[in-house]
């Protein structure tokens, strides 16, 4: 048995026999030519003939995946077309007097580089792309289409990586699954798999040759682990993972429409977190109790100027009818940090994540945030809304939106506009200033909402973009830990519900450590409320 | 000659396909259009030179346009950055 180790990006258990992925051989070496004219005209017919392959893949692909998958032979068309591109192979073809064949595959080595050698992962991915566009000018250099790969079937495909070409030409209908030894969870196969629900494991750093074609595999998508010619133990105990992994599926369905509460009878509000309101039917169909966060950023990040107070007023009021009465936790505009835009006019900033951001904005300029609260308001009457302000770190910040929020409510008041009286004002807790501060803030508030992934940063200090400094990250840093602890004890002192709504509220593993520290309301992404419910009804916390 | 700045606020910057469909856009015109971030500059009808600048979310991007028809490519190209980005 040979066990591999990669990273998967679909969690899906698919045994099958392994089927090595054969492309067609093309030779790029470089050879004595005998015209220039000839190989420009070569490499231009071979261009044309990719051109057009291309065209129907797209259309066929549009069938098969639908138009947004498709959209990468759109792209590739317009690579081949590029300048750039088309002129560097030319150039090598006059200059150099080298064949089309080492002109076109030198000129992509070169671009994927250049692709290869760009910060951001998805972007290093894009090399892909340029080796796919140019082994198929390649491929018709050397006499046309070869192997039809829509023979695979009902086979684990291995290969070093695959183009996204390649992959669309397969038959995914019969694929059981992937396994490639390079490649990367951004790249087109791992999406693929994704979107089709196909398991599979990328990156293992193996390359697999012929001797294995044909062998049984499995691949463990829960884990990224590859076995190949398993042994009987390991076999066997695979199929049990698969069939457990369906039944957990179906346990899913089991806890819909059935309370979030402890076999010792302790129950939380599991509340769901959404970015606008296109989200609501995914609220509904995994079953939320309310939505602990609402971002209400997508306003302001969709709109080319400020959005009016009508236009909110309709998102907000969308939001609180659909809900029926349940629990719409709204957050007061959290621009600025990752989140930019231009109408606001804000300086460029050494720091942005410690700038001028969310409530900082907000108390700085009270007409915007004026606008924003009597959308709210108004809002308010049409079901349960509650509001927060985000990125508080002192009581003076939480005194000043409370008197807004009161001169607004007059306002409406003057002129007999209707709201909801009895709505909840709450803060987010993210900055480890709010948490040290919790005792004193609680007293200002109806609830604290703890932000985990803002806190974290802020916490330890680490950019949570930054992948290189993954070393140092612990996502259940003690003080983390203990900071959320005690936001906890302090609100319930002051008779206050303390809620989560950051990642860590969807880590399975902390569960129980937030229901043991008392933890009132969990707010995670719509598909995870119903495996975090399932945790919750397994845990007795009395033991 | 007509110049604009933008501000990325597409979460995923300027990606591969949009990428694709600005230069699109761009092609549609007689002009020369150019498209800066920071010291870097790129060519807004190569695709390469696009994607190569790597513009993320959040990011300002310069655009000079400069040719017979350059009034009608900058403001199209300019709805086209505020529709897509």
């Amino acid at each position: 048995m040979l066990t591999l180790k990669g990273k998967s990006v679909f969690s899906g258990i698919s045994i099958g026999p392994l089927a090595l992925f054969h492309r067609n051989t093309i030779s790029t070496a470089v050879r004595p030519i005998e015209s220039v004219e000839v190989e420009l005209a070569r490499f231009q017919k071979a261009r044309e003939e990719a051109m057009s392959q291309l065209k129907d893949l797209y259309v066929k692909a549009v069938d098969k995946v639908g138009e947004e998958q498709a959209a990468v032979f759109e792209v590739h068309q317009m690579m081949l077309d590029d300048d750039d591109y088309v002129e560097g192979i030319e150039t090598r073809i006059r200059d150099e007097r080298m064949n089309a064949e080492a002109a076109v595959d030198q000129t992509a080595q070169e671009l994927a580089e250049m692709f290869r050698s760009m910060e951001d992962a998805y972007m290093q991915a894009r090399a892909a792309d340029v080796l796919d566009i140019s082994r198929r000018v390649e491929q018709q250099l050397s006499g046309g289409p070869g192997i039809d790969f829509s023979n695979y079937d009902q086979v684990i495909i291995a290969a070093d990586d695959l183009a996204p070409s390649e992959t669309l030409q397969l038959d995914t209908d019969k694929i059981l699954g992937f396994v490639t030894s390079a490649g990367s969870t951004n790249s087109h196969t791992a999406i693929l798999a994704r979107t089709l629900g196909i398991a599979a494991v990328v990156s293992t750093g193996t390359q697999l040759h012929n001797d294995v074609d044909g062998m049984m595999a499995v691949i463990d998508g829960t884990t990224g682990d590859v076995y190949i010619n398993p042994d009987e133990e390991t076999l066997a105990l695979m199929k049990k993972k698969q069939k457990e992994e369906e039944l957990r599926l179906t346990a899913l369905e089991q806890v819909r429409g059935v309370p979030t509460v402890t076999k010792d009878g302790k129950k939380i509000n599991l509340f769901a977190n959404i970015g606008n309101p296109g989200n609501l039917p995914q609220v509904l169909a995994n079953d939320a109790e309310g939505i602990g966060l609402f971002r209400s950023e997508f306003l302001y990040l969709e709109s080319s100027n400020y959005p009016t107070e009508d236009q909110q007023f309709e998102a907000y009021k969308q939001a609180a009818e659909a809900l029926e009465g349940k629990t719409v936790v709204i957050r007061t505009l959290d621009i600025g940090a990752d989140k930019k835009v231009d109408y606001f006019d804000l300086d460029p900033e050494e720091n942005p994540a410690m700038g001028m951001r969310a409530i900082r904005i907000c108390l700085s300029r009270v007409d915007l945030f004026k606008t924003q609260l009597r959308a709210l308001l108004r809002a308010s009457a049409f079901g349960k809304i509650a509001i927060m302000f985000p990125m508080i770190i002192s009581v003076w910040e939480v005194q000043q939106s409370k008197k807004i929020l009161d001169e607004v409510r007059r306002e409406l008041d003057a002129k007999g506009i209707a709201y909801d009286k009895d709505m909840e004002v709450g803060i987010m807790v993210e900055t480890p200033a709010a948490a040290v501060m919790s005792e004193e803030l609680a007293k200002e508030v109806d609830f604290f909402s703890i932000g985990s992934n803002d806190l974290t940063q802020y916490t330890l200090a680490i950019d949570r973009q930054q992948t290189k400094l993954d070393t140092f990250f612990d996502p259940h840093h003690p003080a983390v830990l203990k900071l959320i602890q005690m936001t906890i004890e302090n609100g319930h002192k002051a008779g206050i519900w303390v809620g989560i709504c950051g990642e860590l509220g969807a880590d399975l593993t902390l569960t129980e450590t937030f229901l043991r520290m008392g933890v009132d309301e969990l707010s995670v992404s719509p598909p995870s409320v119903l495996p975090l419910r399932e945790k919750v009804r397994s845990l007795d916390l009395s033991k | 000659m007509k110049e604009f700045e933008f501000v990325v606020t597409d979460p995923q910057g300027i990606h591969a396909r949009p990428a694709g469909l600005l230069v699109k856009e761009a092609k549609k015109f007689e002009s020369n259009i150019s498209v800066f971030k920071g010291a870097r500059k790129g060519d807004l009808k190569k695709i390469f030179t696009v994607m190569a600048l790597g513009v993320k979310q959040g990011e300002s991007i310069k655009v000079q346009v400069e040719g017979a028809d350059e009034e009608q490519a900058a403001s199209a190209v300019e709805a086209f950055l505020k529709e897509n980005f």
